[in-house]
């Protein structure tokens, strides 16, 4: 028997609606996004087929229905026959085909299992065409019509409930209370007043709880009035992944409001990527205007504390290679201030093949490393990074993104790779000189 | 009204105002979309937006060093037939006296040398352009009728003006009346075809581009983004 005659089909459904009302949702949704870069970007291509030699999902399995551009063809469609310059000819005439509900399902594993958003193929671009953007974009039509992977709408769902996908806000200050216990560092909670928000992701509340004790090591040596707090404390935003807006805007306001409500000055991100993406560029949106706090990442807080002599550490003295998250680096500008902290701690940099705003992504991002059917692809693409990584020879192996560490450790363990993935903030915090 | 009075005529008139009212209407319909301005802080000490599109501009004029193995030949053979149908179009006397009639501008001709040479790396790079995008399976996957149109309404006026140029243009240019009549009617027909296709296709990123990779340059540049 043949591997596609039992293959499930890579696509699930949510809600009980009819096959019309869902393309129908979708449809409504992608004309709302077709604003005026999406219109250029969605023009401009040539199809000239080199955004293909960008990702990390083509270039792992030679499959050309990766070629990113590709992934964008049901929403170029919906394009020319909704919104498009020629759309009542190409309506008229039925020159572009509508949308099916069998393409809708079909499209969702190429936007969501083999795109982790991470926007290596824009740079590839002659034209500049955002591609990552674009399935953010699309993703939004996808939520809409209920076909989103069952377990990115599980976390969804609990996202919804609790404002987290790791745990209820009222469970938040015995988690940090049994952090604080187990690593011996006090981390303040629902503090009525504090300069600064500190805000986690959700594996810092589970397995990397050294993460969040290691950020607040940092905060109290430099004597900040932080907290955390259970009204806004997971910057993750699955919603941002999802496609979920209603969600990523409901939770950008819970750590927003928080901020404003405790006179925050300043939020501090978690070592993730997709939460700079969906706080620090796209939080404003929702407020119409810039926003009353100054949204950081923590490689920012880093960066920003040692080169203010805030704190001092030891140089390890070691060679060591930077994994750059995409949201951070290629989409975030934090290339330089990465390497800044990785200077400070006196490392040797033996940079990767491709590294910086055109290093390879982890394989994870965009929820891909919590959609367990796109398992076998990202394992796939592990093998690239893996192979850049081990060519560089360097000892350590440092990031500065949760969701990337735990591709990478994921990956090891399939792959049975003994480098072990550094916490850029850990590392900090473990060599803080008195 | 023989067959070049009509190309140069009516032909002529109507290609021009497909081409011109064509993309006037593509660019504003895209440039008049709805926008959200990006009201997030811009990252300190970023250049102003103009720089930062300008930036994004020239930056996609060449591919990164990290992509160039991949990409080496779709660009070099791109760089071909874009210098190349620049060069032929702008620098070919016949075609400068034909503008010149139209609007009274002029510039120096270049040698007819350097215009075969031209015209016929540009038919060679097309020709490779072609035959790549048939045998490579992404661009077979990805390409569409605007493609397949594209390149041949692109082919056909270097084709057919190959057909007329068969005597020094000095020869040409000089002659009191109008050597290859039908010929030369051919050829401007196959241009107008060319000029009428060019707003509902992917010809357009002839302007496009600009502002394509302009917003890019834009978003980036309020990141921070090193590109």
């Amino acid at each position: 028997m043949s591997t596609a005659a039992v293959a499930a089909p890579a696509f699930d459904k949510q809600g009980q609606r009819t096959d019309e009302e869902r393309v129908d949702a979708a449809m409504r949704s992608f004309v709302r996004e077709f604003g005026v870069t999406a219109s250029l970007h969605l023009e401009s291509c040539v199809r000239c087929g080199m955004c293909a030699e960008a990702c990390h999902f083509h270039v792992a399995t030679g499959e050309a229905k990766y070629t990113p551009i590709h992934k964008l063809e049901p929403l170029r469609r919906a394009y020319l026959r909704e919104a498009g310059p020629f759309a009542p000819l190409v309506r008229g005439l039925g020159l572009v085909k509508k949308l099916t509900i069998a393409e809708l399902e079909q499209w969702q594993e190429l936007i969501y299992d083999s795109c982790t958003m991470c926007g290596r193929c824009t740079m590839i671009c002659p034209m500049g065409i955002d591609i990552a953007e674009l399935v953010k974009e699309a993703r939004h039509g996808m939520f809409k019509a209920g076909l989103v992977p069952e377990r990115l709408a599980l976390m969804d769902r609990a996202a919804q409930q609790w404002g987290s996908t790791a745990t209820p806000g009222e469970d938040l200050p015995d988690i940090l209370k049994e952090a604080a216990n187990e690593h011996g560092v006090a981390i303040p909670c629902d503090l009525a007043q504090a300069d600064i928000l500190v805000t986690a992701a959700p594996a810092e509340l589970g397995e990397h709880t050294k993460a969040l004790a290691a950020a607040a090591k940092i905060l109290n040596r430099i004597g900040a009035r932080w907290t955390m707090h259970s009204a806004g404390f997971d910057a993750s935003n699955i919603g941002f992944n999802n496609g979920d807006l209603e969600l990523q805007e409901r939770l950008t306001r819970a750590i927003v409001d928080t901020a404003v409500k405790i006179g925050a000055k300043t939020v501090i991100l978690p070592e993730c990527g997709h939460a700079y993406g969906a706080a620090r560029w796209e939080a404003a949106k929702w407020y119409g205007k810039e926003l009353p706090v100054r949204i950081i990442h923590m490689t920012e807080f880093l960066d920003e504390t040692l080169a203010a002599g805030q704190i001092r550490v030891k140089q390890i003295g070691a060679s060591a290679t930077f994994h750059d998250p995409c949201q951070i680096v290629r989409r975030g500008g934090l290339e330089a201030a990465a390497r800044r902290v990785v200077a400070a701690l006196g490392f040797e940099l033996l940079e990767m093949k491709d590294h910086g705003v055109t290093g390879y992504c982890c394989g994870g991002g965009g929820g891909v490393i919590s959609n367990q059917r796109a398992t076998p692809l990202r394992n796939k693409v592990f093998e690239i990074k893996r192979r850049q990584i081990d060519a560089t020879g360097a000892k350590h192996f440092v990031t500065s993104c949760g969701q990337c560490r735990i591709t990478f450790e994921t990956g090891a363990k399939v792959a049975h790779w003994d480098m072990p993935t550094e916490s850029l903030l850990e590392l900090v915090a473990d060599n803080l000189l008195d | 009204m023989d067959l070049l009075a009509f190309a140069r005529g009516p032909a002529l008139a109507f290609a021009l105002a497909v081409f011109v009212l064509g993309t006037l209407w593509r660019l504003t319909h895209a440039l008049t979309r709805p926008g959200l301005p990006d009201r997030s802080t811009a990252r300190v000490g970023t250049p102003p937006a103009w720089r930062g599109a300008l930036h994004g501009i020239l930056r996609g004029m060449w591919p990164r060093r990290g992509f160039r193995p991949g990409t080496r030949f779709v660009t070099v053979n791109g760089y071909v037939f874009h210098l190349g149908l620049a060069l032929v179009f702008f620098g070919y006397a016949p075609h400068i006296a034909f503008v010149r009639r139209l609007t009274g501008l002029s510039w120096p001709a270049l040698p007819d040398a350097v215009m075969y040479l031209a015209a016929a790396a540009t038919i060679v790079a097309l020709i490779m352009a072609l035959f790549v995008r048939l045998a490579d399976p992404v661009l077979r996957l990805i390409s569409n009728a605007d493609d397949w149109i594209t390149w041949a309404l692109t082919l056909l006026p270097l084709i057919t003006g190959m057909a007329v140029a068969t005597q020094p243009s000095a020869a040409l240019l000089a002659s009191a009346h109008v050597l290859y009549g039908g010929p030369l009617a051919i050829h401007l027909l196959s241009v107008e075809l060319l000029l009428i296709w060019f707003p509902f296709g992917k010809l357009m990123h002839a302007f496009l581009f600009v502002f394509s990779r302009g917003a890019t340059g834009v978003r980036f540049n309020h990141r921070g983004v090193q590109v």
